[in-house]
Formats: structure tokens, C-alpha cells, sequence
């Protein structure tokens, strides 16, 4: 009974694509109503990707964050459909392209979903262009999400596959960071967190101190959270938000390059730096 | 027969007892030895780098080829990263030592600046030539120290872990020849500082701190202050409000305002400068839960809120998208080129399409009415000097802030090599290749890879 039901529903899914397709003067496409812009993520990106490799001017991964590569396809897309070229998938844009091309949403979000290396090239049959995943962990997920293209959609948005990031860190940087800035100011205000990661960014400009993530963090006894441990403590989203805010530019400790908490110092010396400001509990200084 | 049985059983768990300390003993000796041996190993290699540093700088002095200078000075440059990061993993954090990290790190910016330099065209200056041979005396000064120290260390078996508890509890009452020897080190090289920053041509790291100087306007008191942060955070009364002043070692003077809107429980904090009531920066600590804009809409908002604020013609560069954050990146346009220096950035929230958040510390530290002069070259002489395998798709004026911590004019070109995007800048010119950088493609989230 199970496996006609879902029978049906794959059925029920190719109908509903091909009315898409068949309807696609009509409603411009299967596209949200927004301007895809450069630095954009989420489903509207992919179905962008997606239609600029199905007509071959994107040769890049199909990963849902409108970069560099995707950007220079829909430029060059504009430019030879006549269209005005700024890289802003406006309505327009998106009508002509999804004249232009297919789009297969149920196939092209199950191999995200199963974590496949695949292309979208048309003119080639899309089995013949997998790479499965290897990895056995991700098929027990293909189950719940290929009955139907609304839920793969809606599953999708929940893990993405790729993410935007500031330049020069990568996601294991600002990991590091985040568990340092969680260990060393947890029950600190959110601004008070930002200021912790920003004063290891500004030891990292600074001459007097080493000139990498790592080394900044674990020289010995610059921090109190590496020196027992918690450290390793799992940071939650908001230490990982403030480590971002301040990588992109916020520094609400006025440049500082050292602080610490005026109950539990035991440093003479650190009295003497001049101090900026306090924020929650911790002295911010020079 | 149970009393046996008994002083069987007692007799076992003390030996277990005693064999399990014996194991922790070991277990915990091993680990004490392995950590001071790391710390004995940064150390006698920062005193051999810092001999070999001397070596070298001792070199360059008698060197009079051109093709021989260049080569040795890199040398001395790579020297001072390794003896920079030996001293990263000592535990000095609590000791001053800054001034000896600063001074390794001066001369490895002076090695670098004149190793790059086309040395043929333009050779060492009397000027440089002189502060070579003050770097020779000085790094002869700081190896002479660092030995005693090294040779107390060796002769009397001192340990860096007794330093590190020494530091760490406060109490410098022991015999503490390390901490000691350090102190001299630093004060030996602090006596430097005034002397080198007489040299016009020499910039060191610290001179990049402008401290807001070109900022325009009166003295705002405290009220003035809160009533712009209001403006600001667009809040709903009751709002509790703190104001403090900032703290001596500020460089600029500044109010930090915080704003509690107690109906929602929301927090805004914001630092606004003394002088003229500029705002440096401002964070809206609201939880996002949706997105309803898209990241254009997004960036329609940061636009106005910049127009509303009066920060004139700026250019949005760089957009981009953080769960339901969207992140602005403007730079200031004038005449068309775009002051890269000069940056500010907007984070709008993608629910309501609120500010959450700006940050213009760059931007006041170094924005001015700038007279830029003509660019000596055109466009399609800077393209000359790209490399043929690059595709330009897009190119435009900007002002950069070079190697060297000059402001530049160049041309800025991005170009593609098959899948890579990169941002070439060209002086304008000279036609040096100032800046090239491959720009950053979206990276895997690796938890689904697994």
C-alpha cells in the first residue's frame, strides 16, 4: 500500500512539473517574486544555477549561493539575450530565462538532498550526469524527501549546502574562534561577545602578537578558557553570529587588544594597559 | 575467618589504590615534561633565531650588490616571522613583553618594504642605511640578553612551568630569573622607541591608528547623544537608557549608549563620537527567525537609511546573505572612483527590513575630501600589465591602501581564470601590479558532506 501511495505522489509530482513547464509564459516561472541579487542564497539561487548550466552558462556547482561564478553566467545570459547587464535576476531576467531553459526542481533538490555531485546540462539525459554520495549516512534521508517536490523544497531550506562567508575565514576559522569567545564570555552580553572576537582579530593586525587564528588563541595564557578547558564547550549560534559581526567590521571594544575581568584578575600588570571601557564584566584595554 | 577475608580485601584495595596513584603520577609527570619541553624548545629557538637574526643584519650592512641585498633582507623578514612566533608560544601574554614583539616585528616590516623594492632602481638611502646598522646594534643588544637569560635557564635547570604559575597566581616573591631576564629584554628595547620614529620614511604598524582626526563638528554632551541614539534605534518608549563615557585609554572620545526598549525586551548599543556625535558603530541585538525581504529589498533599505543619515554618495560593493541577515558593504564614490578605504556596513534584517546593524569605524578613520590627481596611465595601458590568462569582465577606478601604507589610485579589474574571479588593482600610474586577490567562492557546508 505504501509503495503505490508513493507511486502516486511521484506521479502527482512529474504532472505538477510538467504543468510548470506548460505554464511557464504564464507566471514567468516557477521563481519567488524576488530579485536575485549577488550574495543571495536559498531556492531561488538554485533554480537560477540550475537554468543558466541546463542552457550552458553556468559551469559551476549547483549550491544555492549566488556567487562569483553565478553572477559572470547571468551577466554573460544577459548580454545575449539583449537584456541589461547587472547582474540582478529581475523579472524580466528570470521570464526570458525561464523561456530559455528547463527546470527539473524535484530532480535537482533530491541530489542536493543526498548530497550527489551532479551537473544540469540539457541536451544530456540527467541520470547519465550523478556522482552519488558515497556516503551511506545521507540515504536514509531520501525517503522522507523525494515523495514530493514542495516537502524536498521545504527540507532544503533548513540545511543548506553551502553558505556565504567573509573573506579570508573559512567556516572551520570562525568555528575556532566562536568556541574561544564562547569559553571565554558566555554569559556576556551579545555586544560584550562581539568584543571578545573582535579583540582577537585586532591581536591577529597587531604586531605584538602572533599573526594566526591559531596561534593568537592558544599562546599560553592569553586566555583563561584555553588554559582550562572550556574551550572545547560547543558554542551556540549567537557566539558564531558575533564572531561574523565582527570579522565583518563591528568593534564595539574601541580596538582593544586586551581585557579582563576586574573580579577575577590577578595580573598586576593588566591594571596598567589603559583601559577603553567596560562592557558587562570584562575591562577592555590596550 | 571473616577478619581475613576482610584485611585480604583492604590489603588489595590499598595496593590497587597505590598502583592507580603511581599511574596518575606517571600519567601527570609525562604530561608536565611534554608541555615544558615545548615551552624549552620555544625558547632556545627564539634565542637562536634572534643570533642568526643579528647574523644576517650583519650581512646586509657589507652588502653592496644589489642582487645579493635583495635575497638577504627576505631572509631577515622570514627570520623575524619564525622568532615572532616563538615568542607567541611562550607564556608571556601576562608579562610585558609587547615591546620586543613590536620590535621584531618593525624590523621585518623595514626587510620587507626594502626587499620588495626594486633595489636597482631605487637603492638603500643613507637614511636606511643608518637605520639598518641601529637595527644591527639593537638586535645585537636583545641577543645579548636573551643569552644570559638562556645561560641562567640552562645552568640553574629553571623550569617555564613555575613561570607560568608564578604569572598566573600573582605572586612574583620566587626566584624568578625568567620573568626577570624578560623584564630587562623589554626594558632594553623600550629605550629604542623614541629614536626610530624620527625617520620620515620609516612607518611603523602604529601610525595606522588615525584616530578620527579628520572628523568635522562640536562637542555633543551626553543628552544630545542619547537623542541621536533614539534616532537611530527608532524605538518604541519606555526605553531604559545607559550612557557611559569611555575609559583613558580611549583613542577618540566617545559615548557608549545602550537602549533597553522594555516592551520587547530589545537591546541597542551604540558608540557615538564626542566630537561632532558621530555614530561608530550600533548593534540591535533582535533574534531573526524569517525572512520576507529578499536581499535586494534588503539593500533598497540600507540605501535610504544611508541617505537618511546623511553619509553621502556611497556605492554598494558587496552584498550577501547570512540566514536571515543581509550584509551591506558601501565605500565612498568620488568623481567615480571608489575610496576603498572608506567603508561602511549595514546589516538589515530580513523580516521587517530593519537596521540591525552599522559599522563605520573605517569610515571615520579615514574619510576626507581627497584630492586625487590624474591617472597618468589609461585604461588600456593597465590592461597591458595583466596577466593574458585573466578574462576581464568588468573594470572601474579605485583608491587603494597599498603594501607599503600608501593611498594609490589604480585601476581595479575583475577577471576570471575558468572557474576563479579575481580583483586586480593596477597603479594608474606606475602600472605596478599593486593588488591581486582571488575572491572568495562559496565554501561547502561539510556537515552534509559527511
Amino acid at each position: 500500500m505504501k509503495g503505490i501511495s508513493s507511486k502516486w505522489k511521484g506521479v502527482i509530482a512529474t504532472v505538477l512539473a510538467v504543468c510548470c513547464l506548460a505554464f511557464s509564459d504564464y507566471d514567468a516561472s516557477a521563481f519567488t517574486s524576488q530579485v536575485i541579487q549577488k550574495g543571495a542564497v536559498g531556492d531561488d539561487v538554485i533554480e537560477l544555477q540550475a537554468r543558466l548550466q541546463n542552457i550552458g552558462y553556468y559551469h559551476g556547482k549547483i549550491d544555492g549561493v549566488y556567487g562569483w561564478g553565478t553572477y559572470w553566467a547571468l551577466r554573460n545570459f544577459q548580454q545575449s539575450f539583449g537584456l541589461p547587464i547587472d547582474g540582478l535576476a529581475g523579472f524580466t531576467t528570470k521570464k526570458k530565462l525561464a523561456d530559455a531553459s528547463n527546470f527539473n526542481a524535484k530532480f535537482v533538490h533530491e541530489q542536493i538532498q543526498k548530497g550527489n555531485e551532479f551537473t544540469y546540462y540539457g541536451g544530456v539525459d540527467i541520470e547519465k550526469q550523478i556522482k552519488p554520495n558515497t556516503n551511506k549516512k545521507n540515504t536514509n534521508t531520501t525517503g522522507k524527501t523525494n515523495t514530493s517536490t514542495k516537502q524536498a523544497t521545504k527540507s532544503n531550506q533548513k540545511t543548506n549546502t553551502a553558505s556565504n562567508l567573509p573573506a579570508g575565514y573559512s567556516q572551520n576559522d570562525i568555528q575556532l574562534i566562536a568556541n574561544a569567545v564562547y569559553g571565554e564570555s558566555r554569559g556576556e552580553p551579545y555586544i560584550g561577545q562581539v568584543a571578545v572576537a573582535a579583540v582577537i582579530l585586532n591581536r591577529l593586525d597587531s604586531p605584538s602578537f602572533p599573526n594566526t587564528i591559531s596561534g593568537v588563541i592558544f599562546e599560553p595564557g592569553a586566555f583563561t578558557a584555553v588554559a582550562d578547558g572550556q574551550i572545547w564547550l560547543t558554542p551556540n549560534e549567537r557566539a558564531k553570529e558575533a564572531v561574523i559581526d565582527a570579522i565583518n567590521g563591528w568593534d564595539p571594544s574601541g580596538n582593544a587588544e586586551y581585557y579582563f575581568n576586574p573580579q577575577t584578575a590577578t595580573s598586576k600588570w593588566i591594571w596598567t594597559r589603559p583601559q577603553i571601557k567596560q562592557i558587562g564584566k570584562h575591562i577592555f584595554c590596550h | 575467618m571473616i577478619r581475613n577475608v576482610v584485611i585480604g580485601v583492604l590489603v588489595l584495595a590499598v595496593a590497587g589504590t597505590g598502583f592507580w596513584g603511581y599511574q596518575e603520577h606517571k600519567e601527570k609527570n609525562a604530561i608536565l615534561i611534554n608541555a615544558e619541553n615545548t615551552y624549552q624548545r620555544a625558547f632556545h629557538d627564539l634565542s637562536y633565531q634572534v643570533d642568526i637574526l643579528q647574523d644576517k643584519i650583519g650581512n646586509t650592512l657589507a652588502m653592496n650588490s644589489r642582487t645579493s641585498l635583495s635575497p638577504a633582507l627576505t631572509d631577515v623578514w622570514r627570520i623575524t616571522s619564525e622568532a615572532q612566533n616563538d615568542v607567541g608560544q611562550l607564556p608571556l601574554t601576562l608579562l610585558p613583553f609587547n615591546k620586543t614583539e613590536e620590535f621584531l616585528s618593525d624590523i621585518g616590516d623595514f626587510s620587507y618594504r626594502t626587499a620588495v623594492r626594486d633595489l636597482e632602481k631605487e637603492p638603500l638611502n643613507d637614511k636606511e642605511y643608518t637605520r639598518l646598522e641601529t637595527l644591527y646594534g639593537q638586535a645585537g643588544e636583545i641577543q645579548k640578553e636573551l643569552r644570559k637569560v638562556q645561560h641562567l635557564v640552562i645552568k640553574n635547570n629553571l623550569r617555564w612551568m613555575d613561570v607560568e604559575m608564578a604569572l598566573a597566581s600573582g605572586k612574583e616573591n620566587t626566584d624568578n630569573t625568567i620573568i626577570d631576564g624578560f623584564e630587562t629584554v623589554e626594558k632594553t628595547v623600550s629605550g629604542y622607541s623614541e629614536s626610530q620614529t624620527g625617520d620620515p620614511t620609516y612607518t611603523s604598524s602604529k601610525q595606522e591608528n588615525k584616530n578620527y582626526q579628520n572628523l568635522k563638528g562640536e562637542i555633543i554632551s551626553k543628552k544630545e547623544a542619547v537623542q541621536k541614539a533614539k534616532k537611530y534605534a527608532k524605538m518604541k518608549e519606555p526605553i531604559e537608557v545607559r550612557v557611559e563615557e569611555n575609559g583613558k585609554g580611549a583613542k577618540y572620545e566617545f559615548y557608549s549608549i545602550s537602549l533597553l526598549e522594555t516592551g520587547t525586551n530589545t537591546e541597542v548599543d551604540m558608540d557615538i563620537t564626542k566630537k561632532g556625535g558621530y555614530p561608530v558603530w550600533y548593534i540591535n541585538n533582535r533574534d531573526i527567525q524569517n525572512s520576507k525581504l529578499d536581499l535586494n529589498k534588503a539593500s533598497q533599505k540600507a540605501v535610504q537609511f544611508l541617505k537618511e543619515n546623511d553619509f553621502e554618495s556611497l556605492d554598494l560593493f558587496e552584498s550577501a546573505q547570512y540566514d536571515h541577515i543581509g550584509l551591506f558593504n558601501f565605500v565612498t564614490l568620488q568623481d567615480g572612483i571608489r575610496i576603498y578605504p572608506d567603508s561602511v556596513k549595514i546589516k538589515i534584517a530580513l523580516d521587517d527590513g530593519s537596521v540591525l546593524g552599522f559599522s563605520a569605524d573605517d569610515f571615520f578613520q579615514s574619510h576626507k575630501k581627497r584630492d586625487i590627481p590624474k591617472a597618468a596611465l589609461s585604461v588600456e595601458e593597465a590592461k597591458t600589465k595583466i596577466n593574458q590568462k585573466v578574462t576581464i569582465m568588468e573594470e572601474r577606478k579605485a583608491l587603494i591602501v597599498n603594501d607599503l601604507d600608501q593611498e594609490v589610485l589604480c585601476y581595479e579589474f575583475l577577471g576570471t581564470i575558468n572557474q576563479d574571479t579575481y580583483r586586480i588593482f593596477i597603479n594608474a600610474n606606475s602600472g605596478r601590479e599593486e593588488k591581486v586577490e582571488k575572491l572568495k567562492n562559496s565554501e561547502p557546508v561539510y556537515e552534509n558532506l559527511l
